[in-house]
Formats: C-alpha cells, structure tokens, sequence
C-alpha cells in the first residue's frame, strides 16, 4: 500500500504520521506542497501543524496551493484522503468536506487525550474496527465544528460524522464535548466516504510506552481494510 | 484604486472572542452594550481605474479566497 503525506510551510505532524503509516505496513513518501503532481498513492495524508501560520483562517492558504488541485482531483475521482487537525481544516477550507472549524468555545488551545465514539463502519476506514471507542489525543486551537443548517440536514440524512467526542463507555454529552463541536462532532466524512477528517491524532498513539494504542487500532484495521 | 471590505461572523455563529470583549468593556466602566462581534478588515490596493470593475474583482476575491461563506460575510465599504 502506498501512502503519501502532504507537507506545507507549517505543518509539524507530518513526520509522526509517516512513521505511524510505515510502522503499519504503507511505503510511504513525503510530498512537498509546491508539488503538482502526486505520486501513485492508495492513501493521501494532509498532517496537522499550522499551515501558513493559520493566516487569514486555518487551512485556507493551503486549500489554495499547488499540490491540493492534485489532492482535489484525486478525492473527486474516490481516492482516499484523510486530514487530521489542520488536514481536516484544509479539507474544509478545500471544499471537500462540508461545514468549517471554529475558535474552541472557551478560547483556549486544548491539548489533552480524549475518547471518541466510531459512529459509522460501513466505510474502508473504521469497518471491521475492533473497537468502539478510541482514546486518542486532541491538540488545536480551532476544533469547534460548525456547519449550516443545510450541512447539518445533508450530514445526518446521509450518515456522515465518523467520529463523535464521548466519554470512554461512548456516552456522548455535553460534557465531554472539549471544543463546543456541534454535536459532538470529532470527524467527519464526504458523501461517498472516500475522505475522512478529523480533529484527533491517531498517530500519537501508536507507541504503549509512549501514549496508548488506540491509533495502532486504527492504522492497523485501515492498512487491512485497504488490502 | 482602494477598496475597502469588512468580514463579519453572519448572526446566528458564536463568536466567544467578541463575548470575552464584550465582558471585559462590562468590566471597565463601559455599560450599555448590547453586543460586541469582532471581525476583519482588508484594504486591497488594484490596478484598476474603474470602480466597478475594481469592486466585482474584490467580491470575486471575497468568494474565493478571503471570506469562509459557511460562517462570515462581506460587505465592499468604500473604493477610491
């Protein structure tokens, strides 16, 4: 399986996500955004970070650069792209997926281990997973998940949040809902649910002496469920 | 010429950093207000001597690039 990582000016979780998808099996290669061209890929990764420094909004320089005409091109023909945190931001801002990332409620940049609830299997990236509810870690300033009224009424006719803040039986409140995401929302999908984002990092857990292994989880069952 | 565009969060987005400053002039004295939103300013300087066309290359801008139209909008204040 080859995968590609994405890395802009600012992005800073560009190398963790390549040693999470090597450690589970992908070749992977790093793509800088001046790029036009993708390499052959089976998975595109945009990273978190702080891609130009989050000027204007966050990920909206990087929605417009070079290699993202590729990644669109590559998402609107099925290929599987994945955001997480500032990538997520980006396949909003890009238009890929609906909705925008706030300010967090409380105007504080969070950086903790939380849990999320899967709420979906039938996709390539959490069928089969072994587990319902993944403690993972969150750390951004802008992962208050907003959409329209319209968004809202297309995301929930057609199934599309992947991941929901919960507590770590997978009870889903007010209370563990960190950022003021509407309802709850920690990832969601496109339509066909080829591209996946979302506001945890799986790849910061991939290690059990250094954090857990709920990311392993993920990568693993994804790698599996791409063969 | 000089175009001038304010954004600003449509009504019904949350705005907790207009409410924190909203709270804080509460705080020093200044009672009396009913709401503080916060947005952004921009000054585009355009090769363009023609206001009209001047302002329909900055809205196209607006569109594309400087406002998220899911949360914000626009208003062209001024060209000179």
């Amino acid at each position: 399986m080859n995968s590609s990582v994405i890395t802009f000016p600012g992005s800073n979780c560009d190398r963790d996500m390549e040693v999470a998808l090597k450690k589970f099996g992908f070749k992977n290669k790093m793509v800088w955004h001046n790029d036009a061209e993708l390499p052959k890929s089976d998975l595109v990764v945009l990273p978190g970070g702080f891609s130009y420094g989050d000027y204007l909004r966050c990920g909206s320089m990087a929605s417009k650069s070079k290699i993202m005409k590729s990644v669109i091109n590559f998402a609107k023909g099925g290929g599987k792209v994945m955001g997480i945190c500032n990538g997520f931001q980006i396949l909003v801002e890009s238009g890929l997926l609906p909705g925008v990332l706030l300010r967090n409620k409380y105007l504080e940049f969070i950086c903790k281990n939380i849990f999320v609830k899967v709420n979906n299997q039938d996709n390539l990236y959490f069928k089969n997973i072994k587990k319902n509810t993944l403690k993972l870690h969150i750390a951004h300033n802008e992962g208050n998940y907003f959409c329209s009224k319209d968004q809202i009424k297309e995301i929930d006719d057609n199934n599309l949040i992947a991941l929901f803040y919960s507590d770590e039986f997978g009870n889903i409140n007010e209370e563990n809902n960190p950022n003021g995401s509407v309802k709850n929302i920690a990832g969601i999908f496109n339509k066909e649910k080829n591209i996946l984002g979302m506001m945890p990092h799986p790849e910061r857990m991939i290690d059990p002496t250094l954090s857990g292994e709920d990311g392993s989880v993920f990568f693993t069952n994804l790698i599996n469920n791409l063969r | 010429m000089r175009v001038s565009v304010v954004i600003t969060l449509k009504k019904d987005v949350l705005d907790p950093q207009g409410k924190v400053i909203h709270q804080t002039l509460n705080g020093m004295g200044f009672d009396n207000i009913d709401e503080v939103r916060q947005g952004k300013y921009f000054e585009i300087e355009i090769k363009e001597n023609d206001k009209k066309k001047a302002e329909e290359k900055v809205e196209n801008m607006c569109k594309k690039l400087l406002v998220n139209l899911v949360i914000e909008d626009y208003k062209i204040i001024g060209s000179q």
